[in-house]
C-alpha cells in the first residue's frame, strides 16, 4: 500500500530533474531498491499509469535494479545473501555477522529527450 | 537530444524534509517524541497506557494515535486524562511526516515534555517513513513468534529500543528467546531491549526509568 506514496515521490523527483534540464519527455527512470526496503516493484508500475498520466513522464519505463541484502561474517570474512531462516554464516556458522547492503531506496538516474 | 541525468536521491526525501520540520517544532517546544511501531495486536495502546502510568508526575505527556479509521485508541488514552489526537489514515498502512505535522496543532505543545506517537499496526510500511521523532521503538509480543526479525528485517533495522511484550505468556507459547535475540542483534547491534508485561507490570519501571534518563540526556 505504501507503494502509492513511493510512486508519487518517484514522479515528483523525476519531473523536478527533467524540468531543470528542459526535457520534453522522460523515457526511462532507473531505480535502486534494496531488499530490506520492502518495496514491491509491480505495484509501483501499476500506480504509475494513474499517477503519471498527463505528465511528460507518462510513457516512462521504470527499471528496477534490485539489490539483495548482503551480510559479511566478522569471523571468517565470508559474504553471503540474507536468508529468512537463519542469519548465521553458511561457511563457518558464526553468528557474528553484519548487514552491509540492502537498505537502498533511491532514484539513480533518468533518461530524457 | 537524448540524455541521461544522474540523480541519486532518496525516494522519500520529501517526507524526510517534512520530518526534519517536525523535529524542529518538537525541539523548539522542548519536547522529546517517540514513534511506536508494532504489528496489530502487539499491545501498543496498552503499553502506552502503562507507560503513562509509570511516568505519572515525572513528565507531561501527549499522545498521537494513528489508525486506519477508528478513534478507539485515542478515546482510551483521553479517558486516562491525557491530551490525545487521532490521525485516521483513511486506509493508509503507515503514518507519514505530513500527517504528524497536521496533528501537532491539536496538542498543547507548550505544556508537554514527551509525545508518544502510536503508528499504524504494521511491520512493513512504517519503517520507511520518518516522522521527525527523536526515537523509534518497536514492540514485539511473545505470541507473534520468535521468527519475526528474520521475516521483517527492515523493521528491526531502524529502531533504537525494542520492547519484548507479553512476557507473562512465555510459559504458554513456544518462543526461543535466544533465536529471537540473535536475529535482532545482527540486524541492529546497538538496540536496547526491554522485556515487559504491561499486564503484570513486570519490566515497565526499567523502561520508564531508561526513558526519563534518555530524555534528560537529550535536553
Amino acid at each position: 500500500m505504501h507503494e502509492l506514496a513511493i510512486t508519487q515521490n518517484i514522479l515528483d523527483i523525476s519531473l523536478r530533474f527533467a524540468q531543470k534540464s528542459e526535457a520534453k519527455q522522460i523515457n526511462y527512470i532507473n531505480i535502486i531498491i534494496g531488499e530490506l526496503s520492502s518495496m514491491v516493484d509491480d505495484s509501483i508500475q501499476f500506480y504509475w499509469e494513474t499517477i503519471a498520466k498527463g505528465t511528460i513522464a507518462e510513457k516512462a519505463i521504470i527499471n528496477f535494479q534490485r539489490i539483495p541484502a548482503e551480510l559479511i561474517c566478522n569471523d571468517c570474512g565470508f559474504s553471503f545473501e540474507l536468508s529468512t531462516e537463519t542469519f548465521n554464516c553458511p561457511k563457518c556458522n558464526s553468528h557474528k555477522v553484519k548487514i552491509f547492503r540492502g537498505d537502498e531506496l533511491m532514484i539513480e538516474s533518468i533518461e530524457v529527450e | 537530444m537524448k540524455q541521461r541525468i544522474s540523480i541519486v536521491e532518496n525516494i522519500l526525501s520529501a517526507n524526510d524534509q517534512m520530518a526534519n520540520n517536525n523535529q524542529n517544532i518538537f525541539n523548539e517546544a522542548g519536547i522529546f517524541a517517540i514513534n511506536i511501531m508494532a504489528s496489530p495486536g502487539a499491545g501498543k495502546t496498552t503499553f502506552i497506557i502503562k507507560t503513562l502510568e509509570s511516568l505519572q508526575g515525572r513528565l507531561r505527556i501527549g499522545v498521537i494515535e494513528g489508525d486506519l479509521a477508528t478513534s478507539i485508541d485515542a478515546e482510551i488514552v483521553a479517558a486516562a486524562g491525557l491530551p490525545a489526537v487521532q490521525i485516521n489514515t483513511g486506509g493508509n498502512c503507515h503514518l507519514d511526516a505530513v500527517m504528524v505535522s497536521n496533528a501537532l496543532p491539536a496538542l498543547p505543545l507548550e505544556k508537554l515534555d514527551l509525545i508518544l506517537v502510536e503508528n499504524v499496526g504494521n511491520l512493513v510500511c512504517p519503517a520507511s517513513f520518518k516522522l521527525g521523532t527523536h526515537m523509534n521503538i518497536l514492540i514485539a509480543s511473545i505470541p507473534e513468534g520468535d521468527d519475526k526479525p528474520y521475516k521483517y528485517p527492515g523493521m528491526y533495522r531502524g529502531v533504537e529500543a525494542l520492547i519484548i511484550s507479553k512476557i507473562d505468556l512465555l510459559p504458554y507459547v513456544p518462543f526461543n528467546m535466544d533465536y529471537f535475540r540473535r536475529g535482532v542483534e545482527i540486524l541492529n547491534p546497538n538496540i536496547t531491549t526491554f522485556p515487559v508485561s504491561a499486564k503484570t507490570g513486570e519490566g515497565m519501571d526499567a523502561w520508564a526509568d531508561w526513558l526519563v534518563e534518555k530524555i534528560k540526556g537529550n535536553s
